[in-house]
């Protein structure tokens, strides 16, 4: 499978990362030769088989209902980049 | 020409747990920004999603109302996409295999007679927090308390055949999940949430017409209003020579009538992804 | 005195010949001597000495177990409440974690003072510990070569002797491989043995905790302080947790079922060196009385492609969270939304972590999710079965570690895919779930060879304990860099 600058870029932006232009073409072939790699198990007859999402495909555990979080919004804005008055914030988006 | 109208109704119920589905922080409307939101809310690195029992009993619940074949084994899976108010840039949702599958609801109409509306599918999935754009200043708002909290999404089949039709479906589905204590049905507060996807073809076509998805439909009248104009939107469109898009409409209350938007916390179909998270669970039932 | 065992040292505490805040000091400065190794992110002096004085104190009123207040270092990938958590990464950079992983609360638990926080490749992508935002690590054994990743920082700081033990994460051998350079001896639990709450996710259905340390009774007692059963990790196991040390001695050798997997003896790309020395450490297993017996894992070489696609699509969505919102960097005046996420991730992530944030997002877009996530999960179910079936016919599976020993710095650095192959003996043990541990097997001319060992899941008693009575036979274990052993 073989990337070009196009495609690249196009995953940088559903990934939102930002790719310089320059690198585009290292990126392509990087990726190319990673995807070559694992193309190797096209070939691979896996007909009927079921996906295996957790290795020792245990059931989910179930938590009771009842609050045990407390309000630690200080804390937890005082690593924050940018709030205020308790909101975060980023630059407005316009829908 | 004679047009006939195709509905299908996705409802999103916030189930009345007392904390969210994925973590133990309150639910409780109305609380100051960010107070109710812990560490698996935020996103924060190393934080993992532990499930509700109760979100589950609740929809197990429910798809019991509903007549509905009830999974005796779920999975959940990640919907990736980017937006403020989706902390860990996925929402955990269901796809292939939700927890309650295809059911119905009877309603009653007009006439006095009864249409079964067929329930394709509900499934269990989590609350985006809320993005506040018109604030003062040039800043988008962030208040994750409502991030995290369970949504039971309950997706209609496209058997509804009219805005009272779709109106009914929607009442009675309001009154059932209130009744069975699964969710206040409060919808000022958002607890139950109506987006219609909107199509129209011509009598006795059995082909579906192109649909478009209204959103921020949240009252009846609205949900009745915004329907019926869309109707006529679509067949005055197609009549003029036009067609159909696929698009989402977003209902602005106070002008009453719709204006195209551009797609917003919904992805664009390229950029929908799934990813299973390594978890299952049992229905409790079996 | 310090550059003694977990075992050792808890003797000596208890004898009274030194006091958990002289080891610790003599342990800071240790670290101090050695920074040219890069061993360490974050060294924490005063918690350490804060944690010794406690410890001291928890021994004097009769409370003292095996790690009280024995020295340790984690690996920057765990949360440690108000201390920088980095992941290697200038994304975390400034990041001081709100909370402690498990594994942090629990060594904390036990007593174990805490040094710092170890190297590491960034969001433990790389096995050369060369991705880290600060730097490479350099292997104790010869500086211009590497450790091993992704835990080469507490590889490194274990096998120069600066701390007993450290603790690791393994996502795809990143325990394993760089015990095997480091001549130190790392341990990959089972999948859901060690809680993984707090410790930051690479790739969820395949990262585990485990402990690294000189030898298998360290493990085992680090093991036994590691494990257990957490409400916050719905993934992780409510099974006991055995005391993994006393079980060392339960294992006999004579007439244990050893198998070695015929596709990883022929591999192509395995040095001779690495060779010899695996086949000598089998000699000493069977000379022990073990049954070496050829067994066959048909789907070996389908391994390294399918974890290339499963945990670069797992890590791309488990990132995601990395967007300059809440924590972590972001860029400066950003002119929207799109610009604060494409700089603020730009600027964050390194190029071994973009690259795989690209794999994996193409992996699971549209079009292309069947082709290559869901076949790699199918794929994944086949190499966890062969697994299975061995285990009918063996109770242990032998292997190489590693297919050569540690290379030069930036040797590989511009193929991601020669990279990616050095994995592919311990890779496939995380698709299945498995525990596997490495131990130092000898040298290949001056560096050091890692032995591994696999068993099914939840049984490290028998791992450790194989382990243990090879290193009763061998002395690998006790040779450290520039010393005798």
């Amino acid at each position: 499978m073989s990337l070009d600058a196009d495609e690249v870029r196009e995953i940088a932006h559903l990934a939102r990362l930002a790719v310089d232009d320059a690198d585009t073409g290292h990126h392509a072939r990087n990726l190319s030769e990673i995807l070559a790699f694992v193309d190797r198990l096209s070939g691979v007859d896996t007909a009927g088989i079921e996906p295996l999402a957790h290795p020792l495909e245990m059931t989910q555990r179930l938590r009771s209902d009842q609050v045990t979080e407390v309000d630690q919004r200080d804390r937890f804005q005082a690593i924050a980049p940018a709030t205020e008055g308790g909101y975060y914030t980023v630059p407005r988006v316009i829908e | 020409m004679q047009w006939e109208a195709v509905i299908g109704l996705e409802l999103h119920a916030q189930l009345a747990t007392s904390t969210k589905i994925f973590s133990a922080a309150s639910t409780a409307y109305g609380a100051d920004p960010n107070t109710q939101a812990c560490a698996v809310d935020l996103g924060m690195p190393g934080v993992l999603p532990v499930l509700n029992e109760r979100a589950v009993r609740y929809a197990i619940r429910l798809g019991l109302a509903l007549d509905a074949e009830v999974a005796g084994r779920s999975v959940f899976a990640r919907k990736n996409y980017f937006y403020p108010d989706l902390p860990k840039g996925y929402q955990i949702s269901q796809y292939e295999i939700p927890v309650v599958g295809r059911g119905h609801l009877d309603i009653d109409l007009e006439d006095g007679s009864k249409k079964r509306i067929g329930v394709t599918r509900a499934h269990l999935e989590e609350d985006a927090g809320k993005s506040i754009h018109d604030g003062p200043g040039t800043l988008t708002r962030i208040d994750l308390n409502r991030a995290g909290t369970p949504l039971l999404e309950i997706v209609s089949e496209p058997d509804l055949r009219s805005a009272r039709e779709a109106v009914a479906y929607m009442k009675k589905m309001h009154s059932l999940v209130r009744y069975l204590g699964v969710c206040d049905g409060n919808m000022q507060e958002g607890s139950f949430r109506c987006d219609a996807n909107v199509s129209v073809r011509p009598v006795g076509q059995l082909a579906f017409g192109t649909r478009a998805e209204l959103k921020n439909l949240n009252s009846f009248r609205f949900v009745e209003r915004a329907i019926n104009f869309e109707i006529q939107r679509q067949i005055e469109l197609i009549e003029d020579g036009g067609t159909v898009i696929q698009e989402t409409r977003l209902y602005d209350p106070i002008v009453a009538r719709r204006a195209p938007c551009v797609a917003r916390k919904r992805p664009t179909i390229t950029a929908t992804s799934r990813i299973r998270t390594c978890c299952r669970w049992r229905s409790p039932r079996r | 005195m310090h550059d003694r065992t977990i075992a050792e040292l808890g003797v000596g505490l208890a004898q009274g010949e030194y006091s958990s805040v002289e080891l610790t000091r003599a342990v800071l400065e240790a670290i101090e001597r050695a920074e040219s190794l890069n061993a360490f992110i974050t060294v924490t002096p005063d918690i350490a000495l804060g944690q010794a004085e406690a410890a001291d104190a928890a021994r004097a009123r009769g409370e003292a177990g095996p790690l009280t207040g024995v020295p340790i270092a984690h690996k920057d990938i765990f949360c440690t409440d108000g201390v920088r958590t980095s992941c290697g990464s200038r994304m975390l950079d400034r990041f001081v974690a709100p909370y402690d992983a498990f594994v942090v609360e629990r060594m904390r638990a036990a007593g174990a003072v805490m040094v710092g926080k170890t190297n590491m490749d960034e969001f433990a992508m790389g096995s050369s510990n060369e991705t880290s935002w600060y730097g490479p690590v350099k292997n104790p054994w010869d500086v211009t070569t590497v450790p091993g990743g992704s835990s080469g920082g507490s590889a490194a700081a274990v096998a120069a002797r600066l701390v007993p033990g450290a603790t690791g994460t393994d996502t795809g051998g990143s325990i394993r491989q760089p015990a095997a350079l480091t001549g130190t001896s790392g341990l990959k639990p089972t999948y859901g043995r060690v809680s993984r709450y707090g410790m930051i996710a690479f790739a969820s259905s395949l990262d585990q905790a485990g402990p690294m340390a000189t030898d298998a009774r360290d493990l085992a007692i680090m093991l036994s302080a590691m494990a257990g059963f957490d409400p916050r990790d719905s993934t992780c196991v409510d099974h006991p947790v055995p005391d993994y040390a006393a079980a060392l001695e339960q294992t006999n050798l004579a007439g244990l079922r050893v198998g070695l997997p015929r596709e990883y003896f022929e591999a192509d790309g395995v040095d001779g060196g690495v060779s010899r020395a695996i086949e000598s450490a089998i000699e000493v297993l069977r000379e022990a009385g073990a049954e070496v017996r050829e067994i066959s894992l048909p789907n070996t070489e389908l391994a390294v492609p399918v974890y290339y696609v499963i945990a670069p699509a797992e890590a791309s969505s488990n990132l995601s969270r990395f967007d300059g919102v809440r924590y972590g960097h972001r860029c400066e005046e950003p002119v929207d939304l799109e610009d604060l996420y494409k700089r603020s991730r730009g600027e964050g992530f390194g190029e071994e972590v973009k690259r795989r944030i690209m794999v994996g997002t193409y992996a699971l877009s549209a079009g292309y999710y069947d082709a290559y996530y869901l076949k790699a999960q199918q794929v994944r179910r086949l190499i966890r079965d062969d697994f299975s079936r061995a285990f009918e016919e063996v109770d242990v599976i032998a292997a190489p570690t590693a297919p050569s020993t540690a290379f030069a710095l930036g040797a590989k650095a511009d193929d991601p895919v020669q990279m990616y192959l050095s994995d592919i003996f311990t890779i496939a043990v995380n698709l299945a779930g498995l525990p596997a541990l490495s131990i130092p097997a000898g040298f290949s001319g001056s560096r050091p060879v890692g032995l591994q060992l696999i068993g099914r899941h939840f049984d490290e008693e028998r791992l450790l304990s194989v382990a243990h009575g090879y290193q009763q036979r061998t002395d690998w274990h006790t040779r450290r860099p520039g010393g005798e052993g």
